[in-house]
């Protein structure tokens, strides 16, 4: 529920002040008449009481139903009806309080007065509910986009948590399926991989995504997880890592390269049945890190648009998410190479 | 008994092997570490049974079955694939799901020695055709073409023809025919892209450069090739609606 602007204290004693002033001014004007003091008074304090209250009962039901926008003559309506019942009835409480023969002509004066009476009466309200309507629309908006905002980093959050958590069942069984086999044919191996996947696990699930880690550390874990492919492939399988030694120190959001090099297993893999061997090259460019990943591939069968698959995909969104950029990811097909490129600005906290 | 296994990764072999060594019966006639050689390993030695890996190199398991005229019994193994295991449930068919104990093994070869070749053999053409039905399946068709083997990205696809049991692919590069129904290409392909104008022909609409009337209520729709593929009354419907007009 939005705030009534008389909740504010500065507003309440502008109100309240307002208020004051007019019904002094009120009390002088019919005093300018020559009626007498008591009759004005009893007039300004009646009036203006009555006005002020109808000011804060339309503020009050705009706080609860605040009209659409070009339906303002709802509005119009209700504070025509508040302005002649507050003349009516002030009328009425007037005639009710100034018995005395001494203000016998002060009635008349009354009726007489009795357009402008409405006039100023409605043009009270209809300001306050001007104000009112302005007050409560910005209210809405401010909530409408704290909610927004909540929403959004909501769904960010939960994307980045499952995007991470992408455990790639395949990956995991065909690796234990591996485990399995080398149990019987060569245990030290097998115990070795196990101790490779559980190690890469553990960085996987470890790694918070606000927490950027040295691209050295981001490399060890992506060696763990080559070794591991390298055992299921066997000599299917190589790889070629360049690094220069500035890039090592520099700052990376965790597992960002993984599924980028996944990709380019499968694309390499699964496109063609030679020997493939996977580049990896990280350096440093106007102090961004760039790395860039290659992979062989099949011209004839395999549409590029049918390789990119979910893992680029969740690398572009990853760093959309980030840097509120989509030029970070560039792919290109040529020569029966497939290349990926992903640049990573500089971390806003990197001097940390 | 003759079997052969295939299936890419050597270590994923290896552990087959090494259960079969308590199968004296079953004889592993050949290796194979991606379908090509499957389809070759299975033509040459004509095996009553065959272990396959669904996610291979170039074709997948299920594709390789398609290329094959009168395929062996089949125990499916794989480590992980949801349209895989959801088809092979649905059709009674075994599978060995990654790592497996050597215990699930025997079970499944026990259970295939008491069922019959022919039983095994009814299942597995209905689990090709809804296994084929999974997302990565619908952007390729796998063809043979006098022993060759041949990839065709569904783009490169002009339009399908009816010729008695098969269906007859017209591409860029000629035409295929696959042992398939034309309602299957029908189910498998993507609906605002292919559209069966009539009932023997499925036509690329992105192919279309116009449509002409022939002969009374039929029309011809002529392609960017200047194949003229027939339209009937309730294919020209189905087109105007697919090309928004």
């Amino acid at each position: 529920m939005a705030r009534s602007p008389l909740s504010v204290s500065r507003f309440r004693n502008i109100f309240f002040g307002w208020w004051i002033a007019w019904a002094f001014l009120h009390t002088l004007l019919i005093i300018g008449y020559d009626y007498p003091f008591n009759a004005a008074l009893v007039d300004s304090l009646i009036t203006n009481g009555l006005l002020m209250g109808a000011c804060g009962i339309i503020s009050n039901i705009l706080r609860y139903y605040l009209p659409y926008s070009n339906r303002y003559v709802y509005v119009f309506v209700l504070c025509l009806i508040f302005s002649l019942i507050v003349n009516a009835l002030g009328k009425f409480l007037i005639i009710l309080t100034l018995t005395d023969l001494a203000y016998a002509q002060y009635i008349p004066f009354l009726s007489n007065a009795y357009w402008l009476r409405l006039g100023f009466a409605f043009l009270m309200i209809g300001c306050m509910a001007v104000i009112c309507v302005l007050w409560y629309t910005q209210e809405e908006e401010q909530e409408n986009r704290q909610r927004k905002n909540d929403a959004e980093k909501l769904s960010r959050d939960a994307e980045l948590y499952k995007l991470r958590q992408q455990l790639q069942p395949h990956f995991l069984f065909n690796s234990l399926n591996s485990i399995s086999a080398l149990i019987g044919s060569n245990p030290i191996q097998a115990r070795n991989m196990i101790h490779q996947l559980s190690d890469f696990l553990r960085t996987t699930l470890r790694k918070e995504e606000e927490q950027w880690v040295k691209m050295e550390e981001e490399l060890q874990s992506l060696e763990l997880y080559l070794d591991i492919e390298k055992v299921r492939f066997g000599h299917r399988l190589s790889t070629v890592i360049k690094k220069d030694e500035n890039s090592l120190q520099m700052l990376i959001p965790p597992m960002l390269l993984q599924p980028v090099v996944e990709n380019a297993i499968k694309f390499g893999l699964y496109d063609t049945t030679d020997a493939v061997t996977i580049f990896i090259s990280v350096l440093t460019e106007n102090d961004a890190l760039k790395v860039i990943v290659q992979n062989p591939f099949d011209p004839e069968t395999a549409s590029p648009r049918h390789g990119t698959g979910f893992g680029l995909n969740s690398v572009k969104r990853r760093l959309y998410l980030l840097f509120a950029r989509t030029d970070l990811v560039e792919t290109q097909a040529r020569d029966n190479v497939f290349t990926t490129t992903i640049n990573i600005p500089k971390h806003e906290s990197y001097t940390n | 008994m003759k079997v052969i296994l295939i299936d890419d990764e050597p270590l994923a072999r290896s552990i087959i092997k090494e259960y079969l060594q308590y199968h004296p019966e079953m004889e592993l006639v050949a290796e194979c570490s991606d379908g090509f050689e499957g389809v070759k390993a299975i033509q040459q030695f004509q095996p009553d049974m065959i272990f396959l890996d669904i996610q291979m190199p170039k074709i997948n398991g299920f594709e390789m079955l398609e290329l094959i005229e009168d395929p062996p019994a089949v125990i499916f193994t794989t480590a992980f694939d949801e349209y895989a295991i959801k088809a092979f449930e649905s059709h009674a068919v075994d599978y060995l799901l990654k790592p497996f104990s050597k215990d699930r093994f025997d079970k499944a070869i026990s259970k295939w020695s008491q069922s019959t070749r022919q039983g095994s053999k009814e299942k597995l053409l209905p689990l090709l055709d809804s296994a084929s039905k999974s997302p990565s399946e619908q952007q390729r068709v796998v063809v043979k073409l006098s022993g060759k083997i041949r990839i065709i990205p569904v783009e490169d696809i002009h339009y399908l023809e009816a010729a008695d049991d098969y269906v007859k692919i017209h591409t860029r590069e000629g035409s295929f025919l696959k042992n398939k129904t034309m309602g299957h290409f029908e189910n498998v392909l993507n609906i605002n892209q292919f559209v069966r104008t009539h009932r023997s022909y499925i036509v690329n609409v992105t192919e279309i450069t116009r449509i002409d009337p022939y002969e009374k209520d039929n029309h011809l729709a002529i392609l960017k090739t200047g194949a003229r593929v027939p339209v009937s009354k309730t294919g020209y419907v189905k087109l105007k609606s697919v090309l928004g007009l």
